[in-house]
């Protein structure tokens, strides 16, 4: 009853935050519907039983995809009056098209029907009560399906240098990176001294660098005023 | 229906209706009680005391890209590794060396990526 009540309600949220999803104008209140849209299918999952997918898809979607998309829709430089230039010339193209693919989809539907052993064939989520869904999945992934998990380490494999070799660029020359070793070895850098109890700078022959000209204060209304603007922004 | 399964989520479920309550009613009194006069500088966005210089939106460095995707792969090898150690008693060597290869794949693109520097910011 809570069951197919939660389910409902879940289902609900998520068809809305996916209509939200395609209709919203900003792209960023997408990306949000979005990972509105995860969540819920992740409630989906559980009540379907699929526990380790459900924590997944929370981990990795929410947390790691949803962030990517956030980057890429921040990345990409998008104008909204120039993208709706071509409404006009596109307008037709892209009415036959989605005409065709909806007529496609009222085909599938029109014929779709169960096979009458269907709901017996029906796999649970665990081969029994004393099983976890995880332990369950794991007692197949790394066995029964090694080539296939074998082929996904592949296509992470893939992705990394895939993502390396599109967006690493040249470092150009003057730019400076981080090497602790070479700073922390440099002979101005560190200096160590055993001083004496009481005893200057100057006698321990360290040279003091002169400070920079401190800048002048100015009244102090107006520099207040200053401040005060530059430091909000 | 696995119902003892869904029964230790069942205080997930309360906690969500709760937060949805209070939410709703914290937004919904303040629209139902507060006066409401919004006119144009009330609503425009405020930014201490001149106007705002641009739109909030600002494009990113590619680079940032190319970190999230590199979480997102091991992220993954990670998600991985979860049943392999829960059920690395029943799956044999097998299963553990399917795993170690599966490192092994990864480890290759580790030390790709550690040599061409993508880990190294300026």
């Amino acid at each position: 009853m809570i069951a197919a009540l939660a389910f409902y309600v879940f289902a609900a949220i998520l068809i809305a935050s996916a209509v939200m999803v395609v209709t919203s104008r900003n792209p960023v209140h997408s990306v949000l519907f979005l990972i509105l849209a995860f969540f819920n299918a992740a409630a989906l999952f559980l009540i379907a039983g699929a526990e380790f997918l459900a924590m997944i898809l929370v981990i990795v979607y929410v947390g790691a995809v949803a962030v990517l998309f956030l980057f890429i829709v921040m990345m990409l430089d998008i104008d909204f009056s120039r993208m709706r230039e071509g409404l006009q010339r596109y307008a037709p193209i892209g009415a036959v098209i989605g005409g065709i693919l909806f007529l496609e989809l009222l085909f599938v539907f029109g014929s779709w029907q169960f096979a009458p052993d269907a709901a017996t064939l029906r796999l649970n989520a665990t081969p029994g009560p004393e099983v976890t869904n995880t332990e369950a999945l794991g007692q197949l992934i790394y066995t029964d399906y090694i080539y296939l998990f074998q082929v996904a380490g592949l296509i992470l494999l893939v992705a990394m240098i895939g993502a390396i070799v599109l967006t690493l660029r040249d470092k150009p020359a003057n730019s400076k990176r981080q090497d602790i070793g070479v700073q922390v070895a440099r002979a101005e850098a560190v200096k160590l001294a055993n001083p004496p109890s009481r005893a200057g700078l100057g006698q321990l022959g360290i040279i003091r660098r002169p400070l920079p000209e401190a800048p002048k204060p100015k009244a102090v209304g107006h520099d207040h005023h200053d401040h005060h603007g530059g430091g909000h922004h | 229906m696995t119902q003892p399964l869904l029964a230790n989520y069942f205080p997930i479920l309360v906690f969500l209706a709760i937060a949805a309550g209070i939410a709703v009613a914290m937004v919904g009194g303040s629209v139902l009680a507060a006066r409401q006069k919004p006119y144009a500088e009330k609503v425009s966005a405020y930014e201490c005391g001149f106007e705002p210089f641009d739109d909030t939106r600002r494009r990113f460095d590619v680079r940032f890209y190319l970190v999230a995707i590199l979480f997102i792969i091991f992220d993954l090898e990670v998600a991985f590794l979860f049943p392999w150690a829960v059920a690395l008693g029943d799956i044999g060597w097998l299963g553990f060396l399917s795993m170690m290869a599966f490192l092994g794949v990864l480890t290759v693109g580790f030390i790709y990526e550690w040599r061409k520097g993508a880990l190294d910011w300026e």
